[in-house]
């Protein structure tokens, strides 16, 4: 099924790009397959369309798999006007390969260099902006409400006060916290935050661009506080065996009471029954005294192509993009925050609890698998998996990842 | 007109019985050259090389190779396809025992039949899946029944000791059937009068099985042989389906490793990709190369 939606998805775009020389006509090509955020792109080019009516937009919407292998093809063979990917380091290789256009012009006329202020960092490469920036999300540790209320946990501000909370939660039979990591990059989340707050976002930023081994005393001190949850069982047992999703039924049974995610989990947890008034959510708790907070928040973004045919209306589309407006309503539909500083964002208790904290965040971190390059997320993110199983293995598994590092970087 | 054929007997006419085979075999030799002789060479080049597919190929001779001999999850892969190259096997007399089971006229046997033949016929995904459920901890049948037994539950697919036994049960089912199906065409063609002559000689049981009806049955045997042993070596939807090689990598074979490396979302190395290929193709090579072995050889004794 998903490769006849990829092969038709393919044939899609060498149709509509063999006959895209018409003027005023525009292809897109993303992988906006869920229901939200389809709806969101939906009324997007709805608007872009009404605001600009000699463009005609052809929109070719991808599964997220199919769309990872495709848009290699795709950027090389017969390149659409706009694409959508991920920022920090995901975009680096396309970058490179020369496959992207710099739109640092469309950052510098309008006041966007201001307004996508928070997003910067992620965009640029070579101090050269790559495409729009538009949502984003926090991730936070979302808690039952009415389980900590019931055994008298206040919310944990610091590190001490988690293990307290852990181990009180562990004595009357609650798992502290779920997790499932079938899937890995939930594992990413565990190791950035651990990162953040006991070394610091530059300390992170070194690591995941290959500028400090993981031998390092100091990622060693963030597996040990890792430990600290690891070994006396204060993750559900068996999540190697389970994906993100049925990682929440624990959650919501009451079994687990808190869980590491990213702000897309609250839909699944409602849907799962729990009312808004049980979920709790809680900034990651501090570790190192004095380390400024910097927070996880992954950005969503649009690129043009550097083989783009019609440019000159992807530039149009993308500032339309970057508009407050624009930003404002597509955010409301998709249930995330908006870049922009001059959009309104939504009153959802949730968001706005993640807006102030990312507003006042020293930094923010993409996330394990786009701030650090593909292929040693991935072995990393493997070995974290293989910690949280096995942590008596650790300095074999440190040993293993200088391994990959020293391959990945040269 | 027709005189004008006849009376000019061209190229065609004379060589029509030599080239005749060769157009008809001309398509399907075209498909074969383009679509596996000259990918099969395509992939060796490409192992040489460092390339993640977009940008150039960086040529650096035998380096994929020198890394693979360093890499441990390509000997976790390489043992891990030892495993299953052997439980595999274990399809042939699974598939042998059913298929002499099923061997009987009674009323509603083509229904057991097909009800067998079933899991062949069900895509490998959906196996998978029913497996993953099968074992899944909390609700899985697997888990339950396990619980219920010895009061401790067993996560198969996330434990580094069982998941690759766990993925290739599952596999097994299957690949029984498909033995089985194998078999049983095999049975009907059993001499029925080697069979009664050796009743009437007192064979019975087990020796009558075994040297009566199983050398009749070595056809069968050797098919059954041929395809689980290259189904095991190919094994990778069952891997990808159930377990995506985990937990950290423990349950990958050499097909899905290669997938990985090359084509996954986080790989990209099409050089490193092809040079598993490769090993994976040369590995194969043995096998194949004792089958044809044998059957040329059972060809010129016929």
């Amino acid at each position: 099924m998903k490769s006849l939606k990829y092969l038709t998805g393919l044939g899609l775009v060498y149709a509509l790009t063999l006959g895209s020389a018409a003027a005023g006509e525009l292809v897109i090509n993303s992988d906006q397959s869920d229901p939200a955020p389809k709806k969101a792109m939906e009324q997007l080019i709805a608007d872009f369309q009404k605001a600009n009516p000699d463009i005609k937009v052809k929109w070719n919407n991808f599964d997220h798999e199919g769309y990872k292998s495709a848009i290699r093809n795709f950027l090389t063979a017969d390149a659409p006007d706009v694409v959508s990917w991920y920022s920090g380091n995901r975009m680096a290789p396309f970058v490179k390969a020369g496959l992207f256009e710099d739109v640092s012009d469309l950052w510098a006329q309008g006041d966007l260099n201001n307004q996508l202020k928070s997003a910067t960092k992620s965009m640029e490469i070579d101090g050269k902006k790559w495409g729009i920036p538009y949502s984003t999300y926090q991730w936070g540790i979302y808690y039952r409400k009415d389980i900590f209320a019931e055994k008298n946990i206040t919310p944990p501000k610091t590190w001490a006060e988690l293990l307290a909370a852990c181990e009180k939660l562990k004595a009357a039979g609650i798992t502290p916290f779920t997790i499932g990591t079938k899937a890995l990059w939930p594992t990413g989340g565990w190791f950035d935050y651990l990162n953040l707050r006991v070394n610091g976002y530059e300390f992170h930023m070194d690591l995941t661009a290959g500028k400090v081994p993981y031998t390092d005393p100091r990622v060693k001190a963030v597996f040990e506080k890792w430990g600290e949850l690891v070994k006396p069982g204060y993750f559900n047992a068996n999540h190697a065996a389970i994906d993100w999703q049925d990682a929440v039924p624990q959650m919501v049974q009451g079994k687990a009471a808190m869980y590491l995610m990213g702000n897309f989990a609250v839909a699944t947890m409602k849907d799962g029954g729990l009312k808004e008034e049980q979920i709790g959510f809680l900034q990651f708790p501090t570790i190192t005294p004095g380390i400024p907070m910097a927070e996880d928040a992954p950005t969503e973004s649009f690129h043009i192509p550097s083989g783009a045919k019609n440019k000159a209306d992807a530039r149009k589309f993308l500032a339309y993009l970057a508009l407050p407006e624009t930003q404002t309503k597509m955010n409301a539909t998709l249930g995330q925050l908006p870049i922009n500083n001059k959009a309104t964002k939504s009153n959802d208790p949730f968001l706005a609890a993640g807006f102030e904290m990312l507003s006042n965040a020293y930094a923010l971190a993409q996330f394990y698998d786009r701030d650090a390059p593909a292929d040693m997320a991935k072995a990393g993110m493997e070995s974290f998996q293989e910690f949280m199983v096995k942590p008596d293995k650790l300095d074999a598994i440190l040993a293993r990842l200088d391994k990959v590092q020293a391959r990945v970087y040269k | 007109m027709t005189q004008a054929v006849s009376s000019a007997p061209g190229f065609w006419k004379k060589n029509q019985q030599k080239l005749a085979p060769w157009l008809f075999l001309a398509p399907g030799l075209l498909m074969f050259v383009i679509y596996v002789l000259v990918p099969i060479f395509q992939s060796i080049w490409i192992s040489f090389h460092d390339w993640d597919g977009l940008g150039e190929k960086v040529w650096i001779g035998l380096g994929n190779y020198v890394e693979l001999i360093d890499d441990e999850d390509f000997y976790t892969s390489l043992k891990n396809n030892i495993i299953w190259l052997v439980l595999y096997l274990l399809s042939i007399p699974a598939g042998l025992a059913v298929a002499l089971f099923l061997n009987q006229t009674v009323t509603g046997i083509r229904l057991y039949k097909s009800l067998f033949f079933f899991p062949f016929v069900i895509s490998q995904v959906v196996v998978g899946l029913m497996f993953t459920w099968f074992y899944a901890p909390d609700f899985g049948l697997f888990s339950q029944l396990l619980k219920w037994l010895t009061g401790e539950e067993v996560a198969v697919l996330a434990d580094e000791r069982y998941v690759t036994y766990g993925i290739i049960a599952a596999g097994l089912w299957p690949q029984t059937a498909y033995c089985m199906i194998l078999y049983l065409t095999g049975l009907n063609n059993i001499n029925p009068e080697q069979v009664e002559a050796a009743r009437m000689d007192g064979a019975k049981g087990a020796k009558l099985l075994w040297f009566v009806v199983l050398p009749q049955l070595a056809p069968a045997t050797f098919i059954a042989m041929v395809v689980t042993v290259i189904g095991s070596l190919r094994s990778f939807d069952l891997v990808s389906v159930m377990t995506a090689g985990g937990p950290y990598g423990t349950s990958q074979v050499l097909s899905y490793f290669m997938y990985e490396q090359a084509l996954s979302e986080y790989g990209y190395r099409m050089g490193y990709g092809a040079a598993i290929a490769v090993i994976l193709f040369l590995i194969m090579m043995i096998f194949i190369t004792l089958f044809i072995v044998r059957m040329l050889s059972q060809e010129r004794n016929a």
